[in-house]
């Protein structure tokens, strides 16, 4: 990313955001939004397909059902007692070991997932944000300089903004 | 159709909340009642601390001090007050994941503005019910046994017991919905940060983990969420089939049924449903929340109860057709004893409270009163907590020998314990109601209709 001014437009209709930020990224710009809430427009607008957490779940909950099996099995066989006449390793007891530790890693790791992908916790955010963002106004946020920056005011423009804030990029 | 912007698609979470219509009304509304507390509320709070207090006492100050003999459990019957309460609790646990994870996918329009306090209180009667065991156990000092850990000589828990899964069952439980209570909070906790002054923003600063709402974030959020969600599900209907598999994989007469696994989860979701409608009725008064929470929600919530107390009343009523049925006479004469015996009155009480009292609630203009709502779910709450006594104690004090029977009395211990176990719930909850946003900001956004520029939108371009 280079080094540039960073735009932020507010809006306060969710057709407005959508169509800034179909125009921005027909123009060629990458574009960052803010809403109050998951929309699936705004989502659609920016191309989104699946989102890599299913794959973390997956993992978490097949390592939670491996983890679960070798363990009860490995410690009936450590310590090898007959208990009720059932065999050493009786698989169906240890079947409700493996789902609550399948649902148990698979909710750690989609948790974990979640964090690593959308970057929480983060607690020294972005320098330009509007706290409406969490009430009722969406945001369209777009890096750019010299006459760049200039068609993309002029798209985020176009769609009537409740504002306009424009920072200095702080990373290179 | 050109954004694909359409407003039918949230028509009916604006049928929901009718008198809902600026996305920042909510934000309003929720955080206004996480203001400064009015004198009611610290005096509850005070009440709550009280009552927490006598627990103390009653369980590190005189229950380990002098021995697991101040309760009255005793030769036959071994579990008493404390099982039935760590069974009651974990029960009402149930319906706060149970709407939150259930009733998401299968994209009920009511849930949005119950499920967080629901959440809240699955939360705390898990912590409520985890304290239990460790009442339980006497020997508070040696409850670590209970995790598999390699201790000095090898020896491993019984993976075949039914007490170890569930401890696994519980543990999990609390952890999944913990986290994802947690989860549905972060960015209602970055709209109270979003708002707030002084301290309270920089605590909630933190715990908002730095929540923007930026698309990736509500991107992943949302997906987290389903597989959240799809995970909780089958969990919500495992730990109570665990629980009851404490009870049923033994053979105690009147324990010892398959039917069990579906009649307490049934029971579990019948008692938290009427758990979240007694925590949620006065919250709606107090905080003035009418247009959150309509008649169409608690008419929704009436209905679920309606169901599963016909489930847990077919239940009741095929465990005494099989007694007979079977022709076993131990089998016939625990479920005799059941009716008629010594513990006749906790039975009634635990058949006219779940199997009768809830039978108003086939009309409609019973669930249409908030009122009425509010008393039944109250009688539901007691028969409940009688119906886990019933199971536990009848069935223990009758069992085969007739020279081993014996009676139990709950001691004055228990009962401060059992009393003090709701001041620890209600003390959290009204911790919650004032410090995360009660009412979640964000779902009941998504339901509302979206502000339009061009409001004949849809086939906008």
């Amino acid at each position: 990313m280079s080094a540039g001014t960073g735009i932020l437009a507010s809006y306060e209709y969710l057709d407005s955001t959508v169509d800034a930020i179909t125009g921005l990224r027909k123009a060629g710009f990458e574009v960052k939004a803010y809403a109050p809430y998951p929309d699936h427009h705004i989502e659609h607008a920016l191309g989104y397909d699946q989102s890599p957490v299913r794959v973390w779940t997956l993992v978490g909950g097949l390592t939670g059902t491996a983890t679960a099996l070798a363990f009860t099995v490995w410690t009936s066989v450590d310590w090898p007692i007959v208990v009720g006449g059932k065999p050493i390793v009786s698989i169906p007891p240890y079947v409700i070991i493996m789902f609550e530790l399948t649902v148990l890693f698979g909710a750690l790791s989609t948790i974990i997932g979640l964090f690593v992908l959308s970057r929480l916790p983060n607690l020294k955010p972005s320098v330009i944000y509007d706290p409406e963002f969490t009430a009722g106004r969406y945001g369209v946020y777009v890096e750019a300089d010299g006459a760049r920056l200039d068609d993309a005011r002029r798209i985020l423009n176009d769609q009537e903004p409740i504002e306009l804030r424009e920072g200095q990029v702080a990373h290179a | 159709m050109a954004n694909g912007v359409t407003k039918d698609a949230t028509a009916r979470g604006a049928m929901t909340h009718p008198d809902l219509h600026r996305l920042d009304d909510v934000n309003r509304d929720v955080l206004k009642m996480m203001g400064p507390p009015g004198k009611g509320w610290w005096a509850l709070l005070g009440l709550a601390a009280t009552g927490i207090g006598v627990f103390l006492v009653a369980w590190l100050g005189v229950q380990v001090p002098v021995g697991i003999g101040v309760s009255g459990l005793n030769g036959p019957v071994g579990w008493g007050v404390y099982i039935t309460t760590f069974v009651f609790w974990v029960g009402i646990a149930h319906s706060g994941t149970l709407i939150s994870a259930i009733l998401f996918l299968f994209r009920a329009p009511w849930r949005q503005s119950i499920y967080r306090a629901a959440e809240a209180m699955t939360v705390f009667a898990v912590m409520t019910a985890g304290l239990f065991p460790l009442i339980h156990v006497g020997r508070l000092w040696h409850a670590y046994w209970l995790v598999p850990y390699p201790n000095a000589r090898f020896l491993w828990p019984n993976f075949k017991s039914p007490l170890i899964w569930d401890v696994f069952a519980v543990t999990t439980y609390f952890t999944v919905s913990a986290t994802f209570f947690f989860l549905g909070c972060i960015p209602d906790i970055a709209a109270a940060r979003d708002r707030a002054t002084g301290l309270r923003k920089k605590f909630y600063q933190v715990i908002a983990l730095g929540w923007q709402g930026s698309d990736s974030q509500w991107h992943h959020f949302g997906k987290a969420y389903i597989f959240l969600a799809a995970l909780a599900t089958p969990l919500v209907l495992s730990v109570h089939s665990v629980v009851s598999w404490d009870f049923a994989m033994s053979i105690v007469p009147g324990w010892h049924t398959t039917i069990f696994a579906p009649y307490f989860v049934a029971g579990a979701i019948y008692s938290g449903v009427a758990m979240v409608i007694t925590l949620v009725v006065p919250m709606r008064k107090i905080f003035g929340l009418e247009a959150y929470l309509t008649t169409k929600h608690f008419d929704a919530m009436a209905k679920l109860c309606l169901l599963t107390s016909m489930i847990v009343l077919y239940a009741y009523l095929s465990e005494f057709f099989l007694a007979w049925y079977s022709g076993e006479e131990v089998e016939r004469t625990a479920f005799w004893n059941r009716l008629f015996g010594n513990y006749w009155w906790a039975t009634w009480i635990m058949l006219v409270c779940n199997g009768m009292v809830p039978v108003m609630l086939w009309f409609k203009r019973v669930r249409h009163s908030i009122p009425a709502l509010f008393v039944i779910s109250i009688f539901v709450n007691i028969g409940m907590w009688f119906e886990r006594y019933v199971i536990v104690v009848t069935s223990l004090h009758h069992e085969y020998e007739p020279f081993a029977w014996g009676m139990y009395r709950p001691s004055v211990v228990e009962m401060c314990i059992l009393l003090g176990s709701f001041c620890w719930f209600g003390f959290w909850f009204l911790l919650f109601t004032r410090l995360l946003p009660p009412i979640a900001i964000q779902e009941l956004k998504e339901v509302m209709p979206p502000p339009m520029r061009n409001k004949a939108s849809g086939a906008h371009s």
